[in-house]
């Protein structure tokens, strides 16, 4: 059977006891279409890089799921419907890997340093995107703000001049 | 680089000759591109939130591939902003 990595966001204010069940509930769903949950990682309450339906923060978990591919196809259908689920995605993976995951392990360190942040960028490959790299004008940031249009010398045209034959136009 | 034009041979004469920078996923510890690794795709994005191209960055054709898809992967699942304003 083939290997997914399965990993959906709770609502914030689901209690970790209802994302446990929630894993309790797919796992049910797999083992009742010949699958089978062979790990899963909590990364906790994490806050998202953007709001989803109006939710700035989400539970994450990660299932690794050897079953197949009816019974993933049933826990997506279930996770549309479960209004408790932000988002879900399923990867197809070769091999679950060993031990705790980046996230896992990333989340240890950003604790003890997330003040160094800084240096941890500039530390990349000699010198960083910034200063080593930048040798055809992507100024590591976007284009400033254009200025205003210029037009015809820049402003309105100035007064016309009073016109010499207007009133002998009209009279004749 | 090919910039083997004869006048431009001699490094002195290049004022912005740059040492070809290796490709930052090749060799014996380089890191795996995985979607869960939020601190590596990090380096991979500008201010804005845009993949870095790879002119930049000297990551290989196969592995700039590997890692949009993994900077995609994490966009959506709210890992990483999709732009920073």
């Amino acid at each position: 059977m083939p290997l997914y990595e399965h990993v959906y966001i709770a609502r914030q204010d689901a209690t970790p006891q209802a994302v446990e069940d929630l894993t309790n509930q797919i796992k049910g769903t797999l083992e009742s279409n010949g699958g089978k949950l062979v790990g899963q990682e909590q990364w906790g309450l994490r806050t998202l890089a953007y709001r989803i339906k109006k939710n700035r923060k989400g539970h994450y978990v990660m299932l690794h799921v050897d079953a197949p591919a009816a019974a993933v196809q049933e826990v997506e259908r279930l996770q549309k419907i479960n209004e408790d689920v932000l988002r879900y995605m399923t990867v197809k993976v070769e091999a679950f890997e060993e031990g705790p995951s980046a996230m896992m392990k990333s989340r240890d360190r950003d604790d003890r340093r997330r003040g160094e942040f800084g240096d941890d960028r500039g530390g990349f490959g000699g010198g960083g995107f910034g200063g080593g790299g930048r040798d055809r004008g992507f100024g590591g940031g976007d284009r400033g703000d254009r200025g205003d249009r210029g037009g015809f010398g820049g402003g309105d045209r100035g007064p016309r001049p009073p016109r010499e034959n207007a009133t002998e136009g009209n009279a004749q | 680089m090919s910039m083997t034009n004869t006048a431009t041979t001699n490094p002195a004469r290049r004022p912005f000759f740059r040492r070809r920078k290796s490709d930052p996923f090749q060799g014996p510890q380089a890191p795996k591109i995985d979607y869960k690794d939020v601190r590596l795709l990090q380096r991979f994005i500008s201010e804005r939130g845009k993949i870095v191209p790879s002119r930049i960055t000297a990551v290989s054709m196969k592995n700039q591939r590997a890692l949009a898809n993994a900077i995609k992967r994490a966009r959506f699942l709210a890992l990483l902003p999709y732009v920073i304003s």
